[in-house]
């Protein structure tokens, strides 16, 4: 041990403000640095199953409106709403997509 | 030769993979970073010429050190992602960009703290400090040109370009010392051969440095993980792992807007 109390270690020396600077900024820029990373990556995940919620809600959207359209015919159900939700999410995706990487940043 | 490697190029297992480090490397930094800096403060001689301020040293040059240790890998990376295409590589060098941003930071402004006392002075346009604040402006050049494209290829390859470019930084930082007169002192422990000072320093120093790396090995695993799944949000194993997590993390607010949907 260097130092015969704590407030002989709190002066350093004399260079107390010095280093206390030092080792604060460190600390405070690696924690921000932690902090950050960790949030993006909540960020990312979380806008990723977000997506998937309103892809859901788009689906379901599209199925209704074939049932009230009356097309019932089941070899085309499946293609009709396929390609419905295709055209409801394609232009949203891209957009969420570009989204998703551009705020993540 | 490099068969073993070819599995890691899949999106999904060097996900994992990494996934499976961060841990390990969070908590061995911690450990290597709590007794190099307990000992650093508390246990290491003071310096016969610079008393206590000496132990800013124990930080600013570990920091320094990795800071130019990152962007030599950023700028591998980059080179691998530019020559061989390979699109993880490009993540991997997004990731590392603001590590070593504040690494350099770090390194910048500990140096300023000590120089004070030491000089007299907080900055001075020496070749030591100008090339290291250069390094800062390229890191801070990569990170913009990365945010810059809304294609990511096309922004991998800007950002690759230019850390390639400014790898010629790196052994001007590394000679300013000896090729100038400098205000900076000399290298103590990068020396070839033995470092020019004592043990007792020697080895809190290379417990910070230790600690150091495996914080910055961690860092890079997660921010590395966060690319990977931002520019394969497409893929289905993201958006399964996605919905998985997000459950995990906020179960109550997940189950209310399932049965909203439902």
């Amino acid at each position: 041990m260097q130092f015969s109390s704590f407030t002989d270690f709190i002066n350093m020396g004399g260079y107390a403000f010095y280093v206390w600077l030092s080792y604060g900024v460190s600390t405070a820029l690696i924690i921000y640095l932690l902090l950050s990373s960790v949030s993006r990556h909540k960020a990312v995940l979380q806008q990723i199953s977000l997506r998937q919620k309103r892809e859901l809600r788009l689906r379901q959207a599209a199925e209704q409106n074939i049932q009230e359209q009356g097309l019932t015919q089941p070899e085309l159900n499946d293609e009709i709403i396929d390609q419905m939700v295709i055209n409801a999410t394609a232009n949203a995706s891209v957009d969420v997509a570009n989204k998703t990487i551009n705020e993540s940043k | 030769m490099f068969k073993w490697l070819h599995p890691y190029a899949n999106p999904e297992v060097s996900y994992h993979f990494c996934g499976k480090l961060q841990p390990w490397l969070f908590s061995l930094s911690a450990l290597f970073l709590g007794i190099g800096l307990v000992w650093a403060l508390l246990f290491a001689p003071a310096d016969y010429q610079q008393g206590d301020s000496f132990r800013i040293f124990y930080i600013h040059v570990p920091a320094a050190i990795l800071a130019m240790g990152i962007y030599l890998a950023m700028a591998i990376a980059a080179l691998s992602s530019l020559v061989w295409q390979l699109k993880l590589a490009d993540a991997s060098a997004a990731a590392m960009a603001p590590i070593g941003a504040i690494f350099t930071a770090i390194a910048l402004i500990t140096g300023a703290a000590w120089g004070k006392p030491m000089w007299g002075t907080w900055w001075i346009w020496d070749a030591r400090l100008t090339s290291e604040l250069i390094l800062l402006f390229l890191y801070l050049g990569v990170i913009a040109l990365h945010n810059a494209f809304e294609d990511k290829n096309l922004a991998g390859k800007a950002a690759g370009i230019l850390s390639l470019v400014g790898v010629i930084n790196l052994p001007i930082i590394h000679y300013s010392v000896e090729w100038w007169n400098t205000l900076h002192q000399g290298a103590t422990v990068s020396k070839m051969g033995a470092p020019s000072m004592s043990a007792e320093m020697y080895w809190p120093f290379l417990m910070c440095l230790l600690g150091f790396s495996l914080l910055i090995a961690a860092l890079v695993c997660l921010r590395f993980k966060t690319e990977v799944l931002a520019r394969n949000s497409m893929r289905p194993w993201v958006r399964e792992l996605a919905v998985n997590l997000i459950t995990q993390y906020s179960p109550a607010s997940h189950n209310c807007s399932n049965q909203e949907a439902k």
